[in-house]
């Protein structure tokens, strides 16, 4: 397997930030009430991680030993203040409705483990496409959680994507049910808990299947031993 | 000469895990016959709701799990779930509260951990929570005890109320809380506790139509049943005193205390034993011997933690009734417990200080 590839399936699956390293898991569980504050949240951060992983990349070699966490923390806090002043600019509601969760996005240890455990060591090309996949993977559990609570809580899927995407967007907003009582356990915390469990398990419940499916193949190959002794 | 021998454990009755349910179910309907009685056949269709969607939910888990899902029914483990339940619940709840609720207990907090016997938190009381923060609305919609209601609805006006919202003759749920003297009625923890927050003192939040001296019309009696029924399971050796008396004693002290240092702003032992759902969860939730401590130091002192607990959020918490919230605290510190109250095994003495392990 070639490095991008293996740095896909780390990213997307195997190693997955969310369900696997379970880091930043404070904006995961606090901003998955809909699919787009996760997906919101999702794309800044793999906008940050791509370019703290590309900029720790290039300055790899110049940094002491000692003090890189700081440079780190300092390159990514620029990165955020970009990202959240882009989204201020563009995406203003979504910008609101995001709040702290963005500026938070310096804390996310995702992007520090990334940056101190791959970017640092590995050349620019490398870094920056590991950081793209780790951040697609993070957003994908984000928008998997979001509509998961979305769906539960207020029987819609994409409401208010036109915040993120544009007025076009409006339309793709899903109705599936309507209720005057929400589920509230849905959309408050302890159901992030609970959703971020039953995704977690699922995902050791693929892998298992997998194996198993793999195992199946690999017995199949019985190799035939040849009789050295003779029969009586 | 025969000698009998007969090695540990010295237990002549024996019952297996469908018996000791079906003992516990028994006892509860004592409770259950007056709370109908006061209250409405409400209960009786949420108890039917229930038992329903808890059968056929523990029998597709253990189906998708591959167990034996006979076997797991016959125990009788999820019908006591869904009874306990469908009787903590307000008996006009509409149907989907209880249906998603038993589904929850079944299948999250039972299953999910494993099944009878792994689950770490009491089934019936993380749904009551569970249903509690999800829909408040619903959860609180408690109706008065039927002598002091103008409309008594029957059987018909139950089924009718929990299914569409209205009752046979087209009153909504709202018109049946309304009472003779066109008030809205809480439940006596409720009416205390806003009486409370308006400034009235303790003495004067009883002169409420709803009690009858310092206890609830209709609560009292309910809660005289549970009593009675879990008397009944300690006398059978199904359940021992020491989580009931725990906890029974943690709540009255609590109350005693605060009772006599201010009794305009603290209700009585005796208020807060018979009204609200203390004596149901003393006997029959706070028990389970799954999610319970196991040693019986263990047992006194998870009651009486649970008793401090229910007084505290009573008073100062958010909610007027706290038995599922203590019972889940508790359940959290269980093994906690159980680690600091391990007996002393036969032949071994108490490890002294500074001996090596």
């Amino acid at each position: 397997m070639n490095e991008f590839k293996q740095l896909s399936w780390q990213g997307l699956w195997k190693n997955n930030p969310a369900l696997v390293q379970l880091l930043g898991l404070c904006p995961l569980l606090a901003v998955t009430a809909t699919v787009t504050n996760g997906l919101g949240l999702g794309l800044a951060t793999t906008l940050v991680l791509i370019g703290s992983n590309a900029t720790v990349s290039i300055i790899r070699n110049l940094v002491p030993n000692e003090i890189r966490i700081p440079i780190f923390v300092m390159i990514i806090a620029a990165f955020v203040t970009v990202v959240q002043l882009l989204m201020n600019a563009y995406t203003y509601e979504l910008y609101q409705a995001l709040g702290i969760f963005i500026p938070l996005i310096v804390t996310n240890c995702a992007i520090i483990g990334r940056a101190e455990a791959y970017a640092s060591k590995n050349p620019i090309g490398y870094a920056a496409f590991d950081g793209l996949m780790m951040g697609l993977g993070f957003t994908v559990v984000l928008v998997l959680l979001g509509a998961m609570r979305e769906l539960l809580g207020y029987g819609t899927l994409f409401d208010g994507a036109n915040l993120l995407l544009g007025d076009w967007a409006s339309s793709l907003k899903v109705t599936i049910f309507t209720t005057d009582s929400p589920f509230l356990l849905a959309i408050l915390p302890p159901g992030a808990f609970l959703g971020m469990g039953l995704l977690i398990a699922a995902k050791n419940l693929l892998d298992k299947r997998f194996e198993s499916m793999f195992a199946a193949k690999q017995e199949a190959k019985v190799v035939q031993r040849a009789r050295v002794t003779a029969e009586t | 000469m025969n000698y009998k021998l007969a090695s540990s454990p010295h237990q002549h009755v024996r019952r297996n895990t469908g018996q000791v349910m079906r003992m516990v179910i028994y006892a509860l309907i004592p409770g259950i016959l007056l709370q109908t009685w006061f209250f409405g056949f409400g209960v009786l269709v949420q108890i039917a709701l229930a038992v329903i969607t808890a059968v056929v939910t523990e029998a597709t888990i253990l189906e998708m799990r591959k167990r034996n899902f006979e076997r797991a029914i016959k125990d009788y483990s999820a019908i006591l779930t869904a009874i306990l339940l469908a009787i903590s619940i307000p008996p006009f709840a509409p149907w989907w509260v209880i249906v998603i609720g038993t589904f929850f207990a079944i299948a999250m907090v039972k299953q999910l951990y494993g099944g009878l016997g792994f689950n770490v938190f009491n089934p019936a009381m993380a749904a009551y929570v569970m249903l509690l923060v999800s829909f408040p609305v619903q959860m609180t919609q408690w109706l008065p005890a039927q002598s002091l209601t103008t409309h008594q609805p029957g059987l018909i006006d139950a089924i009718y109320a929990v299914f569409t919202g209205f009752s046979a003759d087209g009153f909504s749920l709202a018109q049946l809380q309304g009472a003779a003297d066109g008030h809205t009625m809480a439940t006596p923890l409720d009416a205390i506790k806003t009486g409370l927050a308006q400034g009235l003192t303790y003495e004067e939040g009883l002169q409420s139509a709803i009690f009858d001296g310092s206890l609830g019309i209709g609560w009292w009696w309910v809660s005289a049943g549970y009593l009675l029924g879990g008397l009944y399971l300690i006398r059978a050796k199904i359940i021992n005193w020491h989580i009931p008396g725990g906890m029974l004693a943690g709540t009255a002290l609590c109350a005693g205390v605060m009772f006599l240092i201010d009794a305009d702003r603290f209700a009585s032992p005796l208020f807060h034993i018979f009204n609200g759902s203390l004596l149901l969860g003393a006997f029959f939730i706070a028990t389970d011997p799954v999610s319970a401590s196991t040693t019986n130091k263990g047992r006194i002192i998870f009651g009486a933690a649970i008793g401090f607990w229910v007084y505290v959020i009573r008073t100062w918490g958010g909610y007027p009734d706290a038995i599922a919230f203590s019972v889940l605290i508790m359940n959290m510190a269980v093994p906690l417990i159980d680690y600091y109250t391990r007996p002393r095994t036969y032949g071994h003495t108490k490890r002294t200080k500074g001996e090596p392990k």
